[in-house]
């Protein structure tokens, strides 16, 4: 049984400019113990397959399950599987960060669990944070506690939307080693994040979504294998001639593009040197996550990586 | 703590962590209603025979205090974690909407009762020792005192539960607070018999459930009423099983929760 299941999840919302969807037809299963991303652009729809997943929203059509758990008809046993760590930085500005891990434990009818709070607060480096007020704490810290907050009921899926946004290097690393640890534990995690990187470097399985749809589904080795096999970056002090900009991924004076062998590379060159300019520090590396995205996303929206 | 007790206990802790504002400060608005309406009015006004119009006043103070506290509660918490948005953190959990009702509602009922007992210490107190009264401000029949306090409370209690899941806004609210519940309290004889109302006047406050609400507690407390307590009971009831409906439903359709 799949840990989740997206069944043809489509959803509609009624806007002042008529129906907007937002997802449509997205359909895919993540396997218990998988760490699996959920990439796409802003907007894509991948908050709100979180929300539909999480019981915060309703699908228009289609259904969702959490390990054979319907979502919306059998809600409480679905919830009890799921710890969500949402994304925006919310808090409730009455209680302490112990406080809140208590409440929270008891909402999930979970008793007596300090040995387990005490835990997570060591784990997250808030154990010196215990007793602050949640409006004390930085920005970095509120969100540990989002997510001690989503462990609390030790789920066996954790869902993280975007937990890396605007927080620094040391949480990060902080956050990952342990998200990691409880993944080789047995948890299944489902995150969705802006940092390819990370998504590379951390999900065996990943889904892209683009306008609603899935665009993209394998093992984070497939998708890569599929991509050119290198990249051309160089730097350049001037506006790329047009051929070549619609190709390249552009970074302030970086410029990036896929090749697949030396004649292709050649060829980009000699267009920088017939435009007049000047490629300096010029490398050769492999595709990376970021580029296999890139491709995925400006390709037609009909065609389906799997 | 587990389940809906455990955000019971939430809700209570919220408000008493500012007790200052949420329990002491209606208590104080009470005192000075008392202060200045019993001052103005005690020789000018007499309701009911043998009952100065200090000690009339008195059991109303509470009850509007019961009312706009137990209102207030569930309102404002559910606004405020809206706006917030850690209602999140609810949202997520198996908590049933009957765990919701049970847990605003009856949180709401804590702080009306706390701020109406303090209130009637506080005025009790404050008559006691300027010594105006005659009588006793022991309830003749404190358990019919307490089933309307009680009723009145959960009503209000829900009634918030409805309109902190409707608002999306403070000003939304206090539009809620100042054109629905402020006029339903002052029009409902805290002040006054609605038997010195013209008649007009009298019919319209029939109308009015929370009437039937200080005046059953009244009679708690001198045994005279404008209506029967028994029909002010059943009315009561009644409202406050529609008003739990209401909410309830909303709850479980998660409107304006879950999008």
């Amino acid at each position: 049984m799949p840990a989740i299941s997206f069944q043809s999840v489509s959803k509609t919302y009624v806007t002042d400019r008529g129906p907007f969807q937002a997802l449509d037809g997205v359909r895919f299963d993540i396997e218990p113990g998988e760490f699996f991303g959920l990439l796409g652009p802003n907007g894509a729809g991948k908050t709100t397959l979180i929300s539909i997943l999480a019981g915060l929203s309703k699908a228009t059509a289609g259904a969702v399950t959490v390990h054979g758990f319907d979502v919306n008809t059998q809600a409480a046993q679905a919830r009890r599987q799921l710890g969500v760590v949402p994304q925006e930085l919310v808090f409730d500005p009455f209680f302490n960060v112990r406080e809140t891990l208590r409440f929270q434990s008891g909402y999930f009818g979970v008793a007596h669990n300090d040995d387990w709070i005490d835990e997570l607060l060591h784990s997250l480096g808030l154990a010196d944070k215990a007793h602050h007020n949640m409006r004390q704490l930085s920005g970095g810290m509120k969100r540990r506690v989002l997510v001690a907050q989503a462990l609390v009921h030790k789920p066996p899926v954790i869902v993280l939307d975007e937990p890396t946004a605007g927080v620094d290097v040391e949480l990060r690393q902080t956050l990952w080693q342990f998200i990691a640890k409880l993944n080789k534990q047995g948890h299944t995690v489902l995150l969705t994040t802006h940092y390819l990187e990370e998504a590379e470097a951390l999900c065996s399985r990943i889904a892209m979504l683009k306008q609603g749809k899935v665009v993209a589904l394998d093992s984070t080795s497939e998708l890569l294998k599929a991509a050119s096999s290198t990249v051309l970056r160089f730097k350049l002090d001037a506006e790329l001639p047009a051929a070549l900009a619609a190709k390249a991924r552009v970074t302030g004076r970086i410029v990036q593009l896929p090749a697949n062998d030396a004649l292709e590379i050649e060829r980009y060159l000699a267009a920088v040197r017939e435009a007049g300019l000047v490629a300096e520090d010029i490398e050769i590396r492999k595709a990376d996550l970021e580029d296999v995205f890139i491709d995925v996303m400006s390709a037609h929206p009909d065609e389906v990586r799997a | 703590m587990t389940g809906w007790t455990a955000l019971f206990y939430k809700e209570v802790m919220r408000f008493w962590k500012v007790g200052f504002q949420t329990v002491a400060a209606p208590v104080l608005t009470a005192v000075l209603y008392l202060l200045i309406f019993g001052h103005v009015l005690e020789d000018r006004v007499q309701v009911y025979r043998g009952v100065s119009y200090t000690a009339f006043l008195i059991p109303g103070l509470v009850m509007m205090s019961v009312l706009q506290n137990a209102f207030a509660n569930s309102s404002s918490s559910l606004v405020q974690s809206k706006i917030m948005g850690n209602l999140v953190f609810l949202l997520l959990t198996p908590l049933s909407h009957w765990n919701w009702f049970l847990a605003y509602t009856l949180s709401a009922m804590v702080r009306g009762l706390a701020v109406g007992l303090g209130v009637l210490l506080a005025t009790s107190l404050f008559v006691w020792q300027s010594s105006v009264l005659h009588v006793s401000l022991l309830p003749a029949y404190p358990l019919w005192a307490l089933v309307f306090a009680a009723c009145g409370a959960a009503m209000l209690g829900c009634l918030g539960l409805i309109a902190g899941l409707w608002a999306d806004k403070f000003d939304q609210m206090a539009a809620f607070q100042n054109f629905v519940i402020m006029p339903m309290t002052f029009l409902s004889g805290v002040f006054y018999s609605i038997h010195s109302l013209p008649s007009f006047w009298q019919s319209v406050s029939h109308l009015n459930p929370f009437f039937y609400m200080i005046d059953g507690f009244r009679y708690g407390f001198f045994g005279q009423s404008d209506v029967s307590p028994w029909l002010s009971l059943g009315l009561v009831l009644t409202c406050l099983s529609l008003v739990s409906g209401v909410a309830l439903h909303l709850l479980r359709t998660g409107y304006k929760i879950r999008g």
